[in-house]
Parts: C-alpha cells; sequence; structure tokens
C-alpha cells in the first residue's frame, strides 16, 4: 500500500501521520515468517556470555586506542588511533545503544542498562527519549509521519546525507534537544510517543548531561589542551560517525515507504567479522525487525532459518550501495519511487494488511 | 459473578513457557513457571495490543515480542520502559490436571 501524495510530511504531527492512522498503517500487524514456537524459544534465550565478552573487547579496545592515541599526540602518529577510537567511540556506541536499548544483547537487565547509558553518551542519544522513539520505529517501521528514525527523507537532500557521515545534523539537533529537555521543555512531536509518566526522567538527564558536558569543556580549559574533547563529548561522536552511517543507512536506504513487511522496506547485508563486531550483527536487519526479541548472537541463526522465506540478502557493504546510491539519487526528483524486492517464489509480499 | 473455566491441560504447556487462551471474546496468557505453578494474565501487551504469548518467559517474567517491554506475571507489575501499566491478573487454579481460571471480577 503506497500513499500517493508527494511531497511528503514526515513530520508526527502532520499530514502523513493523519493518514498513516487512516490508512491502517499506525500501530499495524506486520508480516512474520512462520516459525515453530519451539524454535523461536530457542534463539530468544537470553546469555550474558557473548555480550561479557565483546563487552571486555570494547573497553580494552577504547584503552589501547585511546592510550596510543594520547601517548603519540600531539605527533601525526596519533591519528590513526584517534580515527580507531572515533570509530569505537560514534559508532560502535550506536549498534551497544540499541541492542541494549532493546534489553537483549546481555540477559542481566542492569548490564543492559549500564552499557545502554554507557552508549547513549557517546553517541549524544538522550537514553529516555531514544528507547521510546525507536520503540516507535518498530510499531511504524518507516511508516511516514509515524516513524521518527527515517535518516533518508525523500525527496532526498543529498548534502544532508553527506553531512550524516560526520554526525552535522545529529549532533547539532542533539545539542538543541538536551539544552530544551534541560531547560523543562518536552517538544509536541515528542509527547506522541514519550508517555507522561517518562518526561521528569527526560528533564533529569539532560540537566545530568549539561554538567558531564561542561565539566568536560572546562577540564580542556583547565589543562590548555584540546585532548579531553577530542576523546569525550561531541567531537569523537563526530568524527567517529562515519562506520555507523555506513551501515547504519544500509538497513532501510532507497526501500519502500509505507509498507507493512519488512521484507520489503529493510535490507539485510552480509558484512566482514570487525564490521559485524562494531555493528553487532545489526546488518541481519529484516529479521531483527521480524523478530526483535532475538538477541544480536542468535541473528545469524535466525537468518539460516529465515532464508526460504527472504529476498536475496546484498552481498557486500559495496553491493549494498551500489543499489543505494542510485535509489536515493533518482528519490531528489522521483521520491515516490523505490527498490523493489523480489521475494522468493510462491510468497506474496503483504503490502494490503490495511486494506 | 465469577466463574472459574477450564483453560488446558498442565502438560499443554512447558515449563518456563506461556500459552494464549481465548474466551468470551477476550484474550488471556496462562504461564508455566519454572517451580511448577501456573498463572493467567490478560493476554495483550498493555503498551500496545501484542500478543504476550509469543513472548519470552525468563524466570517469572514475561517480555513482549514487539518493544520488549516486560512484566511480572506473578502480580502483573511493569518492570519498566517501554510498559508502564500494570497487567490484570487472574486467579488460577490446578484440578486433576487441568488449569481453570477465575473469570468475571
Amino acid at each position: 500500500m503506497n500513499i500517493m501524495a508527494t511531497p511528503r510530511d514526515y513530520g508526527l504531527l502532520g499530514r502523513d501521520a493523519k493518514m498513516a492512522e487512516e490508512m491502517g498503517l499506525a500501530s499495524a500487524q506486520w508480516y512474520q515468517c512462520p516459525m515453530p514456537r519451539k524454535r523461536l524459544k530457542e534463539l530468544m534465550v537470553r546469555k550474558d556470555g557473548p555480550a561479557i565478552r565483546d563487552t571486555l573487547i570494547w573497553f580494552t579496545a577504547f584503552a589501547v586506542t585511546g592510550g596510543f592515541a594520547y601517548y603519540f599526540w600531539p605527533t601525526w602518529l596519533a591519528l590513526p588511533f584517534f580515527i580507531a577510537y572515533g570509530v569505537l567511540y560514534g559508532s560502535s556506541s550506536d549498534s551497544r545503544w540499541h541492542e541494549c536499548g532493546h534489553g537483549t544483547a546481555f540477559k542481566t537487565r542492569w548490564m543492559n542498562d549500564v552499557v545502554y547509558n554507557i552508549a547513549c553518551f557517546m553517541i549524544m542519544r538522550e537514553p529516555t527519549v531514544w528507547r521510546w522513539s525507536h520503540t516507535r520505529h518498530h510499531t511504524d517501521t518507516i511508516i511516514v509521519g509515524r516513524d521518527p528514525e527515517i535518516a533518508i527523507m525523500r525527496p532526498t537532500w543529498i548534502l544532508r546525507v553527506i553531512f550524516l557521515f560526520f554526525a552535522i545534523p545529529q549532533t547539532w539537533g542533539a545539542i538543541k534537544s538536551i539544552a530544551r529537555h534541560a531547560a523543562g521543555t518536552i517538544g509536541e512531536e515528542e509527547k506522541t510517543f514519550i508517555p507522561e509518566m517518562e518526561r521528569g526522567r527526560v528533564i533529569l538527564t539532560a540537566r545530568i548531561w549539561v554538567v558531564v558536558h561542561a565539566a568536560i569543556l572546562a577540564s580542556a580549559i583547565y589543562s590548555g589542551s584540546i585532548l579531553p574533547l577530542l576523546f569525550f563529548g561531541p567531537l569523537p561522536t563526530m568524527y567517529g560517525a562515519w562506520v555507523h552511517i555506513l551501515t547504519g543507512l544500509t538497513q532501510h536506504g532507497g526501500l519502500a515507504e509505507n509498507v507493512l513487511d519488512h521484507r520489503l522496506n529493510s535490507r539485510t547485508v552480509y558484512m566482514n567479522p570487525i564490521l559485524r563486531f562494531i555493528y553487532w550483527n545489526m546488518n541481519y536487519h529484516v529479521e531483527h525487525h521480524m523478530f526483535p526479541m532475538i538477541p544480536y548472537h542468535a541473528l545469524p541463526a535466525l537468518h539460516e532459518d529465515l532464508k526460504p522465506y527472504m529476498p536475496k540478502p546484498c552481498s557486500s557493504v559495496f553491493a549494498a550501495y551500489c543499489e543505494i546510491i542510485p535509489a536515493i539519487w533518482r528519490q531528489r526528483t522521483e521520491p515516490d519511487w523505490h527498490i523493489e524486492r523480489e521475494l522468493p517464489s510462491g510468497i506474496k509480499p503483504v503490502e494490503s494488511l490495511g486494506d | 459473578m465469577t466463574k472459574w473455566i477450564d483453560v488446558c491441560a498442565t502438560s499443554d504447556i512447558d515449563a518456563e513457557d506461556v500459552m494464549r487462551f481465548d474466551h468470551g471474546g477476550q484474550t488471556f496468557a496462562i504461564y508455566h513457571s519454572p517451580d511448577g505453578k501456573f498463572y493467567a494474565t490478560d493476554g495483550l501487551c498493555t503498551h500496545e495490543k501484542v500478543h504476550l504469548a509469543d513472548g519470552l518467559v525468563m524466570d517469572n517474567i514475561i517480555e513482549c515480542p514487539k518493544h520488549n517491554g516486560r512484566f511480572d506475571y506473578r502480580d502483573g507489575s511493569a518492570k519498566g520502559a517501554p510498559v508502564c501499566v500494570n497487567l490484570k491478573t487472574y486467579p488460577v487454579k490446578v484440578e486433576a490436571g487441568k488449569i481453570m481460571m477465575e473469570i468475571g471480577k
């Protein structure tokens, strides 16, 4: 089902939000591949082991890259270590935010919460706001006017997409949002997905963050060095964002809007083990959206199980961008056009559940 | 007025699992805890009306399959975002290998 009206209104209080509700696209029933309950339970089982292992590697990688960056500063030899540190800080934090936000990375709840809050600070996503916005993203994935996390809006503004790789719009948006919340204001759009009982927490967290960021800035001024700003705060979020944008834009870029089948609006991409560590297996993105309660470490197995029902995955990040770049370029002038996913023979797309 | 209704045999639900049960236009979730007890709650998540029977039981917690919201199914208490409203619970008893729940309160 496609809403044929353009230009689109991606605002959560706008025309397309009302249309989505009228057309049955809001909080709708989505297609799920058949999966025996017994197998689903096996895949859903929570474990602490894989995420503890990965988190220890993660912190060690921070210490090593940060340590060498500090050691070699201010020579050029520090540059590769800052690049690696930045990717850890500004990119791998995206997947930790995501998985721990779902509460699936660790079995133990407090471990999810600790890593979630650390990752949120690194990627400058206010914990409560983004927990709720991501909830909406899963309810109404790429439904115009309902999903607050659509990365590439149409008609495509190419310059904005380029800026995403340096986290410019994200960081500017985060600074404005933190300042607004610290002042005690919750936006009207935010009120559509953040329950009233959670809003006090949003304001308190924003005020704590303002204090922490002020402390980072003060330490730079006091020490007369830019180093504290290169290690913590918005700068590493920005100079390290490019990998999570590179992987993140493959999730839905160029695919259909306003459909109720994740196979048509999400993309699974095969990636190498290093990217999969940074990305915590979110390259299996169709599978994740269809069964969000399955932990990242079980997604490769889920992918194997669901293969008969799925479109062919992209063989690499390069292959994904070979279809994404021409698509978003075309969507500059043809916003209704999108990449059509071919489903296995005999499997019909579910585009009409709202009818 | 309340009444006890038959749900299913105790052997129909694995330990640490949940089953959907529909009755009189309502949907319920019936739980078998790891310590062998049975519980019943409303069947839909209070957040976005998703069937909890498709979710994951971990000890005394049911996790919603859509947004991973968690409830303690023994008393229906919501355990944090994204669920804020408690689940309604129902009395359950076992007689001759049959699970029965009390409805109509």
